[in-house]
């Protein structure tokens, strides 16, 4: 099995910035100061970095946006708020430096003045940690006034209200900005139009801790790892029916079977693996042989999301699981939408008779077209992503749904 | 121009134009729900949503610039089912009472339920279970019936930059609201009516009074005396079937004397009033380095505007009651003592083109007389129903006059209905009485128009007067900026500013006949110009019946019993 510890070794160190430097860190971002801002982007475009927040968009071609007009923003999106989904945490805990070393190194390829950290509102220890961690990193010189010739930044933490929607990039400037956390549509594009009408580069926690990883280590070595079309190390979440969940990192494209295997293996029998989130497909054993990256796992028709790998043994009944989903998404849309708004609660409503035994047999097919509707205009990927979990619960477990409507219906009868 | 084709057809569009508009421009009606064409689209309904050649999703029409070579499909099976569901899920959360409700048969939501020919509902149905929000003077909320669509919103905060409503809540409970949860009434909400405008459903209307109306006329004891609106004139057609702009006084005359209304006045004869106390108001500040400029009080929605956001400045705002408000007392006095009648039995009526009217109205200080100045306010929409319950034919009525000696007017009164006409008014009679010269041209033409703020200069025996007109509260906030900056240096911008709360002035009020779009306000505005241009007599202070009126009774502008009926006072919010 194909382990990597680039992340996971910090578990054992601690989190302030002499351990960090001792471990080669900040050596990206003085290497990154030797070169001009474009060599920057580009050697970022040479390792091939995806977005790790869940798009998989290639980050350098967000930062080839940056026109160099002042001010502009760098924004670290920390709002984890994907359930199974603590990759981020792990970073912010062990290895902060390494997140901050990365927006700066962004900062100064895109010409950023000044950055914001969004965390979410549920990790306000983590949201201290970094505040201290902020100061070490000023007090050493590589945040503040004059890093280098002409480059100054700052970085301040903002804590979020606790909305999932905010993880959209849009939603989120527009949280931080104190608005509502709605998206707004695109374009305009925020690395032309963000904050207050500024150019502003969102990225996610262990995309900007990949940049320091590649400055510090070139992109021929990040390209080393993983598949070619997309290199480099993983964060995978493991959660649910497995021995021994928590944070695995591995090189993309590894299987969902070997993940399984370094977390001591499934509890009981396996029956479904959800991956890429809440919002990702339910799959059944035959995910066991899945590739984790992002090319594979759409050409599954999935997505690799955050990494997370949420197991279920045959314990668990997929009737709860749809409901509890589905309640999920009622109660985070933003509400902007109409399809979203009012498809997210009818689709809770049948999910929750179903399992309180009022389900009726048409319900499935209303799932389903609700579902295509949503995917159809919702204005977000929140709502369009509803689609997902919903058919491929319906498709790979009619059968259970079905039978469990039936029985209640046999039920009913018997009871008159 | 950029080509581009929807459904097989061709057309050129000018840059910049949505799919929606182009679509609109080449035949197709795509339907939509929060969309409206005077706003900016926010896109929250997804009934317009289109496919796009080379587009991975469906897009959505009303947000997606049309672009050179764009192929355009907007009726495919995936799309119709598409709008049915969507439709289905709306419906799902709206009350059946269809019958019972004020929007019945102009609802957008029944329209497109029709369109679509909804005629099962596969959802579960879900009410909200709310209370009607009566607590605004001149607007019910009925939250139930509220879509979600955010047109009010957008309308309040980008236009009007009142900011009194706004989304709250999250997911399916999300609902508008004012700020905090407080009551409408409690809020900052100024009355306007332009939420109500721009409502597609029932959720925004305004507060009847129809029914305390035909009680009064129901009443022998009472004498019913009616006013009428400049902008109500070239509106109230539009409910029967006419052209926007169509003058109609005549026959509203003649339906108010059918449904048994007593006197009937003209608040046109108090805007003439009006001119003459305001513009010696503004001479006499002028002559005697009072607190200038002096900003016109006409427009209520402005008034608890600027009592709220601009406390600072309510020493500008001049003193003059509205017309309908002055109107109201001399009726109250003037009028009851010379016709022998007790106020207390008098039945002040007034038909207008705003909702905010109800809320002035309804102001405790209204009342020097004695009595309250108004008793009761119709909006333009409401009259047309009072019209519809008699049964009589308006379109087909024969035109009428008034009753004399509170009704006769000039052309300066009549375009106090458009924005910039009361200003135009004031500098007819401003120049004229200071300078006893007559003016050759009475075609003030630079401060006429929907635009949203207007600035000219005038020269009045050597001294130049700036003014400046505004419509649309933002378009206020961004004026009365200038002049909170100008005077912290110092300095004076304007002599005189005139401010209607609602965009093209009293015309585009929010108790106008629906829909109320800006290219209907400005074919009500030619309507009041057009007027204006036919009338023999187009100066305020050439109107005789004003003139008797202070010759028989208020003695001179600004004389002291004119200050204590004719001019208010106002208090920061």
């Amino acid at each position: 099995m194909n382990q990597t510890d680039y992340f996971l070794k910090f578990k054992n160190l601690s989190p302030d910035i002499h351990d960090y430097q001792k471990a080669n860190g900040y050596s990206g971002l003085k290497n990154a100061l030797t070169l001009a801002p474009d060599l920057v982007v580009e050697k970022i475009e040479k390792a091939w970095l995806l977005g790790r927040g869940g798009a998989g968009f290639p980050t350098a071609i967000k930062w080839k946006a940056s026109t160099g007009k002042t001010p502009s923003y760098i924004v670290c999106n920390a709002d984890e708020g994907e359930p199974g989904t603590f990759k981020d945490r792990f970073i912010m805990t062990h290895s902060p430096h390494m997140m901050i070393e990365g927006m700066i190194i962004a900062a100064y390829a895109v010409k950023a003045t000044k950055g914001y950290i969004y965390i979410r509102g549920e990790y306000p220890e983590i949201a201290i940690n970094l505040e201290n961690s902020l100061l070490e990193a000023e007090e050493a010189g590589f945040l503040g006034k004059n890093i280098a010739e002409g480059f100054s930044f700052t970085i301040d933490i903002i804590k979020g209200g606790g909305s999932y929607v905010v993880g959209d990039e849009t939603a989120l400037l527009n949280s931080l900005m104190g608005n509502r956390g709605i998206p707004w549509s695109k374009p305009p594009f925020p690395a032309k139009k963000g904050l207050w009408g500024q150019p502003t580069f969102i990225n996610n926690v262990e995309t900007l801790a990949c940049v320091s990883l590649i400055l510090q280590n070139g992109y021929d070595w990040f390209r080393s790892i993983g598949t070619p079309e997309s290199p480099g190390p993983k964060l995978y979440c493991i959660s649910g029916k497995v021995t021994n969940p928590g944070v695995y990192e591995a090189p993309m494209g590894t299987t969902v079977k070997d993940l399984i295997t370094m977390a001591g293996g499934v509890i009981g029998t396996l029956k479904a693996i959800q991956i890429g989130g809440t919002a990702g497909p339910i799959y059944t054993s035959e995910a066991l042989d899945f590739h984790l990256d992002f090319t594979s796992m759409n050409s599954k028709g999935g997505i690799l999301g955050s990494g997370a790998i949420v197991v279920m043994n045959t314990d668990t009944s997929m009737a709860e699981v749809l409901e509890v989903e589905m309640r999920f998404f009622a109660e985070e849309s933003c509400g902007k939408c109409f399809p979203c708004r009012y498809g997210t609660r009818q689709l809770s409503f049948m999910a929750n008779n179903i399992v309180l035994g009022k389900g009726k047999r048409e319900f499935l097919e209303l799932m389903a077209e609700t579902a295509d509707i949503m995917q159809g205009s919702s204005f977000c990927p929140f709502g369009k992503s509803v689609e997902m979990p919903v058919k491929s619960i319906l498709n790979n477990f009619s059968g259970e749904l079905q039978a469990l409507i039936r029985q209640n219906d046999y039920i009913r009868e018997v009871q008159i | 121009m950029i080509s581009l084709t929807i459904d097989k057809t061709t057309i050129q569009v000018i840059e910049g134009t949505s799919v929606l508009d182009a679509a609109k421009q080449s035949g197709v009606d795509i339907p939509t729900l929060c969309r409206h064409e005077d706003l900016t689209p926010l896109g929250t309904c997804g009934m317009c949503m289109v496919d796009i050649d080379g587009c991975k999703d469906l897009q959505r029409a009303c947000i997606t610039e049309a672009a050179e070579g764009m192929q355009v499909q907007t009726n495919t099976p995936q799309l119709r089912k598409l709008r049915r569901g969507l439709l289905e899920l709306v419906l799902a959360t709206h009350p059946d009472d269809c019958l019972q409700c004020i929007k019945h048969g102009s609802c957008e939501l029944q329209k497109l339920a029709d369109r679509f020919e909804i005629r099962t509902l596969r959802y579960d149905k879900y009410t909200r279970g709310l209370p009607l929000d009566r607590t605004a003077a001149g607007i019910i909320r009925d939250m139930n019936k509220c879509i979600g669509c955010g047109r009010c919103v957008t309308v309040c905060h980008e236009v009007q930059s009142v900011k009194a409503i706004d989304f709250m809540d999250r997911g399916s409970d999300t609902i508008i609201s004012p700020g905090y949860g407080v009551s409408m009434g409690s809020s900052v909400c100024v009355n306007c009516g332009q939420c109500v405008v721009y409502c597609p459903t029932g959720a925004l209307y305004e507060k009847e009074m129809i029914d305390e109306v035909w009680a009064a006329l129901d009443n022998p004891k009472k004498v019913v005396v009616a006013q009428v609106a400049p902008a109500v004139r070239v509106a109230l057609g539009e409910e029967f079937g006419m052209e926007p702009g169509s003058l109609v006084i005549g026959k509203i005359f003649s339906a108010l004397r059918s449904l048994g209304i007593d006197y009937i006045f003209d608040t046109n004869f108090s805007a003439d009033l009006t001119i003459l106390e305001e513009g010696t108001e503004l001479l006499e500040r002028i002559s005697s380095g009072g607190t200038l400029p002096l900003i016109t009080s006409c427009s209520p929605g402005w008034i608890k505007f600027g009592e709220t956001y601009f406390p600072e400045l309510l020493d500008h705002v001049s003193t003059c009651k509205s017309p309908q408000q002055m109107l109201g007392t001399i009726i109250k006095t003037y009028f009851a003592e010379t016709h022998n009648i007790d106020p207390e039995n008098i039945v002040s009526l007034s038909i207008m083109p705003c909702t905010a009217k109800k809320f002035e109205a309804a102001r405790p200080e209204m009342q020097d007389s004695g009595f309250r100045d108004v008793d009761y306010v119709l909006t333009t929409r409401e009259l047309a129903r009072m019209i519809r319950q008699a049964g009589l034919q308006f379109d087909s009525m024969k035109d009428e006059k008034p009753d004399p000696v509170l009704s006769q007017y000039t052309g300066a009164a009549t375009i106090f209905g458009a924005s910039g006409g009361v200003m135009e008014a004031a500098i007819r009679s401003a120049y004229e009485l200071k300078t006893q010269k007559t003016l050759g041209s009475l075609d003030f033409t630079n401060l006429r128009g929907i635009e949203g703020i207007k600035k000219a200069s005038v020269d009045i025996e050597g001294t130049e007067i700036r003014v400046a007109v505004s419509n649309g509260l933002s378009n206020a906030r961004t004026l009365l900026d200038i002049v909170v900056e100008a005077k912290k240096r110092g300095e004076m911008p304007f002599h005189f500013i005139e401010i209607m709360a609602c965009r093209g002035g009293c015309i585009g009020g929010g108790g106008q006949p629906l829909e109320n779009t800006l290219a209907k306000r400005a074919q009500r505005i030619e309507g009041l110009y057009a007027e204006d241009k036919n009338l023999p007599i187009r100066k305020s202070h050439e109107n005789a019946e004003v003139l008797g009126l202070y010759k028989e009774f208020l003695q001179k502008p600004g004389s002291e019993i004119s200050h204590r009926l004719l001019h208010t006072h106002y208090t920061a919010r």
